[in-house]
């Protein structure tokens, strides 16, 4: 009897550090089921084994920072029904769109004797800003329940739920006490993308922006408190500017205190 | 008459941690090169670096690798506080080396079962095996959790820890915390017994060349975070030494920097380099499976780095078990930290082998300089040596079966391509973009 027609799963690397890829594998105790549901059909870090073709699911993970990576992208788009991005670099670049913000040739320069080797954009852009993305996975890196969420979502067409509200939200909804109001320690909660579970404020530590920007941020708001705990400009837009640099909200908040 | 030349060549090799291809081309029964390409776009932390405050580097530098985050902070907040005169020692060291132990068997595991085995046992990937081999897959993967259990439970999630800080942590485990993990990890000594075996009875290429291996050394200890840079032709040098030994250059023909030690050219860092140099440091138990398993002290193949990992494996849980035992909660998360000039160096003991840091910081403890060395750019030339050396005694094998013995020779080294800072791209062989 003919095997019914199983999904068909593709995951691709751009410039990342292949953590959020890595999660999938993290999925110990659902990566067999997850094998059985769909057909993980090109994931070259797992596998050397792939099927060329289309695919009904891409997972992007990495930012765009070359030419080559550029024209890639598009031809993945155009063999996949649903591209979903992972991560930090594949939504807003990652913290290699530090480079937005400064000259790529003298950062080349620093780190390698001959830069003329180099080839490389000015830029480290999000995917989203090449071609269309059915969804986007925040995180540096994801989180994995997240991706199993979303990845059922899509098979079983309905809406992955992923709130779009503040981390405040999740300290409340774990208990954990306010480490700004509590302990007077700076915290990017307030503005930042749920998802984690509140990690860091549960671990004693002020919220650093993984996340990304949630739906709407109040960030000049939030920065005049930052700037009551004692903190001044050059570290305010410090904190604005790591893994999701070139992120609209963050991107402006950080400008607004100085480059 | 003209000659016979064969290349084999990989486009975009599998089952590694980022991107990479290679190219051997033989004339005549002759390897003429051997060259591993890297393609990993660079992604410039080392200049980026420069005017971040000393306290962001272990957050930072952990997105070099998704696969060892872990070790990038280890070796960024060991250099920090070099540079800032700061000794962090008691329950708060050895909870660095308890994080680092949840993270050698996650990465060795991940590498063993799902990267690595896979060519042993004749599949493209772990999920393919599963199909046969259900029960060892689903072994490895309860081995392979056990690790990410350590890490997320003292350094707050699997992949980029939250935890790590400066100084010391920004909370430290209760006891009670911990208990749980002390059954977990019962459970997983019992697995990485049962995976040194095994990955003993595995066929090996009977291939050896003589390496020069370095690690770091500790009288007292297995090394992670502390120890001296040896070598077994001798070297025996501090850390703050390491650029007088060691250079990085820049190849043409190859797309990448690579590290040579000076006067000896090639050197091999990891798990083979580790044990070899630290055997006896080893836990009894670690020494016997890895005398059971057939391995003497030393060992010179570098497709039985799978049972050298195996019992590193082993060894992390003995001594996560041991740390975890004699824990005792501190007063406080972490030692106090003022900022100043200076100029900070550390080596740590990633899974793939030695991870060098060098910061300069100004004034107000902001970052003047980084410089940093993976070990997969160590491991590069060596690498490469191995294709030239071995692949001459492969001729008869056909092109499918050769190409697949070249890529488990790369496969031995657990490259981590990802650790980007020091990979560029020169020429792409790409017959996919014709």
């Amino acid at each position: 009897m003919a095997e019914a027609h199983k999904p068909r799963l593709a995951v691709w690397k751009f410039a990342s550090c292949d953590g959020c890829q890595l999660s999938l594998l993290d999925c110990e105790d659902e990566l067999l089921a997850v094998a059985d549901a769909i057909d993980i059909a090109y994931f070259m870090e797992a596998t050397r084994g792939h099927i060329s073709g289309r695919y009904d699911l891409s997972l992007v993970e990495g930012s765009i920072t070359t030419a080559h990576a550029a024209e890639r992208i598009r031809e993945v788009r155009r063999i996949s029904d649903v591209v979903i991005t992972i991560g930090a670099c594949a939504t807003a670049g990652g913290i290699q769109a530090l480079r937005n913000f400064a000259d790529v040739k003298e950062y080349a320069s620093i780190v390698y004797a001959r830069p003329d080797y180099i080839s490389t954009l000015a830029t480290s852009t999000a995917i989203a800003d090449h071609i269309r993305v059915e969804f986007e996975l925040r995180g540096c890196p994801i989180n994995k329940r997240q991706l199993v969420e979303v990845v059922s979502a899509y098979l079983a067409k309905r809406k992955p739920v992923t709130p779009a509200h503040s981390v405040c939200v999740e300290c409340k909804l774990r208990g954990t006490v306010c480490v700004m109001v509590a302990h007077g320690t700076p915290c990017l909660g307030p503005v930042t993308h749920a998802g984690c579970g509140a990690l860091c404020p549960a671990y004693d530590r002020g919220c650093y922006g993984c996340f990304g920007p949630m739906e709407t941020p109040n960030a000049p708001a939030l920065s005049d408190w930052l700037s009551r705990l004692g903190m001044d400009d050059r570290s305010i837009s410090r904190v604005y500017s790591t893994f999701n640099t070139d992120a609209e909200p963050f991107r402006e908040e950080k400008e607004r205190h100085g480059r | 008459m003209v000659g016979k030349t064969k290349t084999i060549k990989v486009d975009y090799l599998a089952r590694v941690e980022g991107e990479g291809a290679f190219k051997v081309v033989v004339r005549d029964g002759v390897v003429e090169s051997a060259e591993l390409a890297i393609f990993e776009p660079p992604r410039f932390f080392e200049a980026f670096m420069r005017g971040r405050d000393f306290s962001e580097a272990p957050d930072i530098t952990a997105r070099i690798c998704g696969i060892c985050p872990v070790a990038y902070q280890m070796s960024s907040v060991h250099a920090m506080e070099d540079a800032l005169g700061v000794t962090v020692d008691g329950p708060l060291r050895d909870l660095r080396r308890l994080i680092y132990c949840g993270e050698w068997i996650e990465s060795h595991t991940l590498h063993v079962y799902m990267l690595h085995a896979p060519d042993f046992l004749g599949y493209a990937g772990a999920i393919d095996m599963a199909r046969d081999h259900a029960e060892v897959v689903r072994k490895g993967l309860a081995l392979k959790k056990a690790g990410n259990d350590i890490v997320n439970l003292v350094g707050g999630r699997e992949i980029h820890p939250i935890n790590v800080k400066v100084g010391g942590f920004y909370r430290t485990p209760t006891r009670r915390e911990l208990e749980p993990l002390a059954e977990t990890l019962k459970t997983a000594r019992d697995l990485a017994l049962e995976t040194v075996k095994l990955v003993a009875g595995f066929d090996f290429p009977d291939r050896e060349r003589d390496y020069v291996n370095v690690s770091l050394s500790h009288p007292g200890e297995y090394p992670f975070n502390e120890g001296r840079i040896v070598s077994n032709g001798g070297l025996d040098i501090a850390v703050a030494d390491y650029d007088k030994h060691f250079r990085e250059i820049h190849v043409e023909r190859s797309t990448a920097l690579q590290a040579e030690m000076l006067g000896v050219g090639s050197y091999l860092v990891g798990p083979i380099s580790r044990y070899n140099l630290n055997f006896d440091r080893l836990s009894p138990l670690a020494q016997e499976a890895a005398r059971e398993a057939g391995l003497g002290p030393v060992c010179n193949n570098p497709f039985r780095s799978i049972i050298v990992r195996s019992v590193e494996i082993l060894y992390a849980c003995d001594e996560a078990l041991r740390i975890i035992a004699d824990y005792r909660q501190p007063d406080r998360p972490a030692v106090e930290i003022r900022p100043r000039a200076g100029i900070g160096y550390a080596a740590t003991e990633a899974p793939r082998g030695l991870l060098y840091h060098r910061y300069r910081l100004e004034e107000d403890g902001s970052i003047a300089e980084a410089q940093i060395v993976p070990p997969t750019s160590q491991n590069q030339p060596s690498i490469e040596e191995d294709l030239r050396s071995y692949v001459g005694g492969w001729l008869d094998l056909d092109d499918e079966a050769l190409q697949h013995r070249c890529e488990q020779t790369v496969r031995n080294y657990d490259p981590c391509i990802s650790c980007s800072t020091h990979f560029l791209k020169l020429e792409r062989i790409d017959e996919t973009s014709r």
